[in-house]
């Protein structure tokens, strides 16, 4: 007699494993970080895997943040201070909980916007069964080695990305600095101008000080 | 009556079982923590037609075993997907456990904001919450093996299927890169102008200033008897 519990239990393990984990990956994150904030990402990693923390920063005063990278004791791994971009590799020593934050905490004023990503292991192989007994084929070894090809390129477009928000953010920035400045230098301009004058006019108007002295 | 109990127990340890490797597992992935009324924002800048798939999953903290809880019935989190212009693309109540998906209609900056909508605010209590973030975009969206079995393509044709996607990422980040570089040079050839007629602008109020001055105070110093 079919029992449904085991069924729907089954059919839920199914779905957890099609949803599913996935050996190692790639996380690609772009997050806002206010002045005066801190903002940590944890990760659980297991030993003897090689991960790399890329981050950079987009939008913000002088495109620079705090990193810090632990391992699960505590010890610092990796430590730089305003830093506008770096890439940081090391292998994992033990398991655990990995955390690393940054930190936008010297700046009063300025948010930022600050994009990481952090690689850990390699990619998850295409298919499930890659412990394959015989050899590629020509065929496959010349797909893997265009989708490592084309995994570069699209890396590369995406650093090309982030420099150039960066430097059309520091573009428009200077658009609208411009504008204001302009207004205010003209309007500042005319101000001191019409001003000198009355401020002048006003010597000479002084009724209580006269240049004529009375002679006896 | 045993029987049943017994069959009971069974599937309850199933469960928890299950709940266990379903904590266990995780979403292989980064997390973060957050306070009960912080909202976090993401950016993604994508050109469009972009699928965006994103998973998360919420642990909260329990005091009294001071471990985070594999899962909090009752503990929902708001996910809120804000376009280039500012519109609302998605807004929508999720579990302590969620997948949300959208397309990008316009190239440009998407925001994603989470903030938790806890329906009791007793259990939060101060306490924090572990937030397992995942998000994929483009063709990192594509479940191959999911691909592979619906088509029933072979290893070779599922290859080439992966490599045919990437491509198409590829072309759609640049005809983007293209109307970004566009927009720059829009701005830097806004900025040229500006600055050029602005200075002209300025040049002329001073000259004009300058000659109102001088005529304003001879014919005041006249007018004085001083010149």
């Amino acid at each position: 007699m079919p029992r449904p519990g085991s069924a729907w239990a089954a059919a839920l393990l199914l779905l957890v494993l099609a949803l599913g984990p996935r050996p190692g990956g790639c996380s690609e994150i772009t997050f806002e970080l206010p002045d005066n904030a801190k903002q940590c990402f944890y990760e659980d990693i297991t030993q003897g895997t090689k991960c790399t923390l890329e981050f950079q920063v987009i939008t913000g005063g002088h495109y620079d943040v705090d990193c810090r990278l632990e391992d699960p004791d505590g010890v610092v791994l990796y430590k730089e201070m305003k830093k506008q971009y770096d890439s940081f590799t090391f292998t994992a020593s033990r398991n655990g909980t990995y955390k690393f934050c940054f930190s936008n905490e010297f700046s009063t004023f300025t948010h930022k916007t600050v994009y990481f990503d952090f690689q850990v292991g390699e990619d998850p192989p295409l298919f499930p069964s890659e412990n394959r007994v015989s050899a590629l084929t020509q065929m496959e070894s010349a797909c893997v080695s265009i989708h490592e090809a084309l995994k570069s390129v699209i890396d590369y477009q995406t650093h090309f990305r982030l420099r150039e928000a960066q430097g059309r953010s520091r573009a428009e920035d200077l658009n609208t600095r411009v504008a204001y400045w302009s207004i205010g230098e003209a309007i500042i301009l005319l101000v001191v101008s019409i001003g000198q004058v009355f401020l002048l006019k006003s010597f000479f108007s002084d009724k209580r000080t006269t240049t004529t002295r009375v002679g006896s | 009556m045993a029987g049943v109990w017994a069959r009971r127990l069974r599937a309850a340890m199933w469960h928890r079982a299950l709940l266990l490797a379903l904590a266990g597992f995780g979403f292989q992935g980064l997390y973060f923590h957050i306070g009960e009324t912080e909202k976090r924002c993401f950016i993604e800048e994508i050109p469009d037609e972009t699928m965006v798939i994103g998973n998360y999953r919420t642990q909260l903290w329990d005091k009294q075993t001071e471990t985070f809880l594999p899962s909090t019935p009752g503990l929902g989190m708001h996910v809120e997907v804000k376009d280039p212009d500012g519109k609302v693309v998605l807004s929508r109540q999720y579990g302590s456990e969620g997948r949300f998906t959208f397309t990008s209609h316009t190239p440009g900056d998407h925001q994603i904001c989470l903030h938790s909508n806890s329906t009791r605010m007793t259990i939060f209590a101060g306490g924090k919450l572990r937030v397992h973030l995942d998000i994929q975009v483009g063709e990192h969206t594509n479940n191959y093996p999911e691909i592979a079995a619906k088509d029933k393509l072979t290893e070779l044709q599922l290859r080439a299927r992966q490599l045919l996607d990437q491509v198409e990422q590829i072309q759609k980040e640049q005809n983007y890169q293209r109307y970004r570089e566009e927009r720059f040079r829009m701005t830097s050839e806004s900025t040229n102008q500006r600055v050029l007629w602005w200075s002209i602008a300025q040049t002329v109020i001073l000259i004009l200033t300058g000659i109102w001055q001088m005529r304003h105070l001879k014919s005041f110093f006249e007018a004085k008897k001083l010149v």
